[in-house]
């Protein structure tokens, strides 16, 4: 076979025998979505394809009037001479991964994803296959998530010391995917209304709009002037950090919700009160465990610490490489707000 | 273990002194004795001697995890500290662990201390097993006390604060009893927390108390009349403790150092039973204080040949008795203790008082300073107490060189030349409320010695690389002087120091000691 079922061209990994490309970041007539995540999805494409559940999320990042197709997880879509389907990614709602065959050879592309439990979306699947593009954003073994519900817990924790000790905790985390994240895995554990920035909002209301569970939500400018937010959960955007925004919440506590989060300079550099561990991307043993699962004799490396991922790969006996694609090499730090 | 994981945890992650306070409290109030002693013996900088190197933890985890070593590179690379990333490392939430929670002291004097009589490979089967109880910063901790390179954030005079507290004592009780020499025994925390105070220990010398630097115009002390004037001396503070026929100098670091001054100790003796003197340890030859730099040949590792005494010949100059014939005289007025100085202590000389009826006449003779090798001149309210700390408002160093300040090392680039490969351009901080604003770079001022001791420090604490510029933790404190201070707008710090250069590397000090960005605007509102 002389062509491979996906190459990477300057507007994206692209399939000629089904001529669409895959999460492309110039516009093309056709492309395949795996999440609506900044670096993922992008505006101006000919026509947009997503699993069901991420249709709604799609839509408010690349607007009203872009034409978007959805297809239900693991359905065959014939698409030229290949056959595509997407697969949950567990990353974020209606992540998934993108499965392209030809009859003869399996690719699976897997877009951002995690292997630990998670109350707001459907959990990664395992998608055999003879070429894997897996991301390796915290593909270092220093990185190993405790499950979420742990550090829900620690989150939980830190939240009653505010209500004990009187102050607002004021957490920051990732607009898309994290905040609603944190505010499922709460909703396990407890029944309290949580403070959002203006900017989460919308994200919020769209988890909700899909059925997905959450804690009840206030917004942030929607309470009265000189409201006092003792003991308060606020979540807030990165981007709000070091701003006057901050300022009303009078006495507060900071705290940043991240895999970063996990190395101790890093905790102590960005000047939060507290760092919490948490990730929506696949640690160490996720990767590794995905590749074996999966069964790829070929793998291709994509985003972060992917030459890491290459070699190590390569010292396992398999085939593999790294690919220069435009996806963030930091986890979804380029995320709007 | 789990409790002392906890009480550093919130002592790292905070900069404010009322949370570091408040931790400490809640911990020592229910803490068990046998592992409190302890938890204190790291709390005031005291370190376990290494048993291992780092790099041979390094080695081990490659062992116990499968990694390969340049997997274990990689990772150093990211995190910046090789006994954290070993720890994280280890730590891995898939793996199966055996919960214990081994108190601490059962930690270190069942476990850790036994490992300096066992083999190599007995070390690698013990510490390896050990691992797999641990998890998350209690496995940081351990392995930073294998390498004994286990640091707390927290300074001398917290920690003493969060123990009156719990005492319910003075700060300067505590103080006191936490000088010296003594072992994390258990029956230490009851012993420094005890009500009563008589059996106090015959070695230990009273707190310091410590000059502040006069920022402002001298007239505002008042009438000059009612104030002790002094040459500024620029030695090792020390006190000298004479009790029951022994003799103990004690830097202001708190440590014992009569050893490495033989000559002092020796007139000492003559000196009545129960008197403590207080003074400067100076390098001195034919009336003239000699550099610092010749001083530190007295101190560090140097074997102290009869060549290093007779280039480095000491004397201790006395400032001023603070116990005399066993009684504490702290609380007598400076005036009293001055006039039995002299008589208490003739075999030592005496700082000579610089008299003067105005303060302008003494602004005068202040200008012989440079001449004499002295950094200024001290004034102490005739009336004071002997007071213990950093008080403010009895006793001012009035420095002939104003612009001197204490800065936190917070970058650092590799120099060019003869000293290429080594890091040798420095960035200095100094607080802006909780947070560092860099106000200088350096180049100059360090010994070789001390150059090549700093850039292996340097590559071993590194947060963060810039090209060739690496951020390191904000540990280091170095004293710098400059000529000149002007505002500037180029300058995030809003202002621009001329010739700043390195006075002097303050290991003595805590990050947290150093000077702060308001401080130097005073500085700058002087110079308007
Ligand atoms: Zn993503
Ligand atoms: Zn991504």
């Amino acid at each position: 076979m002389s062509e491979p079922l996906l190459n990477l061209t300057p507007a994206g990994l692209y399939c000629s025998r089904g001529d669409f490309h895959i999460d492309p970041w110039k516009p093309v007539p056709r492309a395949f979505i795996t999440h609506a995540h900044a670096d993922h999805a992008r505006w101006g494409m000919g026509s947009y394809t997503c699993a069901e559940e991420g249709a709604g999320l799609l839509r408010r990042r690349v607007g009203e009037a872009a034409n978007i197709a959805t297809v239900r997880s693991g359905d065959a879509l014939r698409v030229g001479d290949v056959t595509v389907s997407f697969h949950p990614a567990g990353h974020v709602l209606g992540s998934s991964q993108v499965r392209v065959s030809d009859g003869r050879e399996v690719w699976v592309c897997t877009g951002d994803y995690k292997r630990g439990d998670d109350p707001t979306c459907a959990p990664f699947e395992v998608v055999p296959c003879d070429v894997l593009i897996t991301e390796a954003t915290f593909a270092l073994p220093i990185y190993s998530w405790a499950p979420g519900e742990v550090t829900a817990r620690e989150i939980l924790a830190w939240w009653d010391e505010g209500v004990r000790r009187g102050h607002a905790c004021v957490l920051f985390c990732y607009a898309l995917g994290k905040a609603q994240r944190i505010l499922g895995e709460l909703a396990r554990l407890v029944d309290r209304p949580v403070y959002v920035h203006g900017a989460l909002e919308p994200l919020v209301e769209a988890y909700r709009a899909a059925g997905v569970a959450l804690l009840p939500t206030l917004k942030v400018t929607n309470a009265e002037k000189g409201r006092r937010f003792a003991g308060e959960l606020v979540l807030a955007p990165p981007g709000a950090y070091g701003s006057t925004w901050l300022r009303r919440f009078g006495d507060y506590e900071t705290a940043f919700a991240s895999g970063w989060m996990r190395v101790r300079g890093n905790r102590r550099r960005q000047g939060f009160d507290r760092g919490f561990s948490l990730s929506d991307h696949a640690d160490w043993n996720g990767l590794l465990t995905t590749i074996a699962e999966c069964g790829a004799q070929r793998v291709l490396a994509t985003h972060g610490y992917k030459d890491v991922l290459a070699r190590a790969c390569r010292e396992a006996g398999l085939s593999a490489d790294v690919l220069s694609t435009e996806f963030s090499e930091n986890d979804d730090e380029g995320e709007a707000t | 273990m789990r409790a002392f994981a906890e009480l550093y945890e919130r002592l790292d992650r905070t900069t404010s002194t009322n949370a570091k306070v408040e931790a400490m409290v809640e911990y020592f109030s229910v803490a068990e004795p046998a592992d409190a002693a302890w938890v204190l013996f790291f709390l005031t900088g005291r370190r376990l001697t290494r048993l291992m190197s780092v790099r041979q933890l390094a080695g081990w985890v490659g062992e116990a995890t499968g990694l390969p070593g340049w997997l274990i590179e990689e990772s150093y690379a990211r995190v910046g500290d090789l006994a954290e990333t070993v720890s994280l490392l280890l730590d891995d939430q898939s793996r199966e662990r055996r919960a214990s929670d081994l108190p601490l002291h059962r930690w270190l004097t069942e476990r850790i201390l036994t490992l300096g009589g066992m083999t190599r490979e007995a070390q690698r089967e013990a510490v390896s097993s050990w691992w797999s109880e641990l998890s998350g910063r209690e496995l940081f901790i351990f392995n930073k006390l294998l390498t004994g390179a286990l640091r707390v954030g927290v300074s001398q005079t917290l920690v003493t604060r969060a123990l009156a507290k719990v005492a319910d004592l003075p700060p300067a009780a505590i103080a006191h009893r936490l000088m010296g020499a003594w072992d994390p025994t258990p029956d230490l925390v009851a012993r420094l927390l005890r009500a009563d105070g008589s059996d106090i220990d015959a070695s230990r010398p009273y707190p310091f108390y410590l000059a502040s630097p006069l920022e402002t115009a001298v007239g505002v002390l008042g009438d000059p009349a009612e104030w002790q004037a002094e040459w500024k001396w620029d030695g090792i503070r020390a006190q000298l403790v004479k009790r029951g026929g022994v003799v103990y100098l004690w830097s202001r670091g708190e440590e014992l150092v009569s050893d490495r001054f033989p000559e002092v100790v020796s007139r000492g003796l003559a000196l009545g039973d129960g008197t403590v003197l207080d003074g400067e340890i100076l390098a001195f030859r034919d009336g003239r204080p000699l550099p610092f730099a010749v001083l530190q040949q007295r101190i560090g590792r140097n074997k102290l040949t009869p060549s290093v005494l007779a280039h480095a010949p000491v004397v201790f100059m006395v400032y001023d008795v603070l116990e005399l014939n066993g009684a504490d005289i702290r609380e007598q007025p400076l005036s009293d203790r001055r006039a039995r100085l002299e008589a208490a202590s003739p075999m030592f000389p005496a700082s000579e008082l610089i008299g003067a009826s105005t303060w302008s006449e003494l602004a005068i003779r202040r200008e012989e300073a440079r001449t004499l090798g002295v950094e200024g001149l001290m004034l102490k309210r005739k009336s004071s107490p002997y007071r213990a700390g950093r008080k403010r408002g009895d006793w001012w160093k009035w420095k002939i060189d104003p612009y001197s300040i204490d800065a936190v090392l917070t970058y650092a680039q590799p120099g060019s030349g003869k000293r290429s490969g080594l890091y040798t351009d420095y960035t200095f901080a100094v607080w802006q409320g909780e947070a560092l604003t860099t106000v200088a770079k350096a180049y100059s001022g360090l010994t070789d010695a001390e150059i090549a001791e700093l850039d292996r420090w340097i590559r071993a604490h590194t947060t963060e690389k810039f090209g060739p510029v690496r951020a390191v933790e904000p540990v280091q404190v170095f004293e710098l002087h400059f000529e000149a201070i002007q505002p500037s707008g180029r300058h995030k710090a809003g202002l621009a120091l001329r010739f700043p250069r390195i006075a002097r590397w303050r290991t003595d000090k805590v990050a947290a000691e150093a000077d702060t960005l308001d401080r130097l605007r005073a500085f700058l509102g002087e110079v308007r």
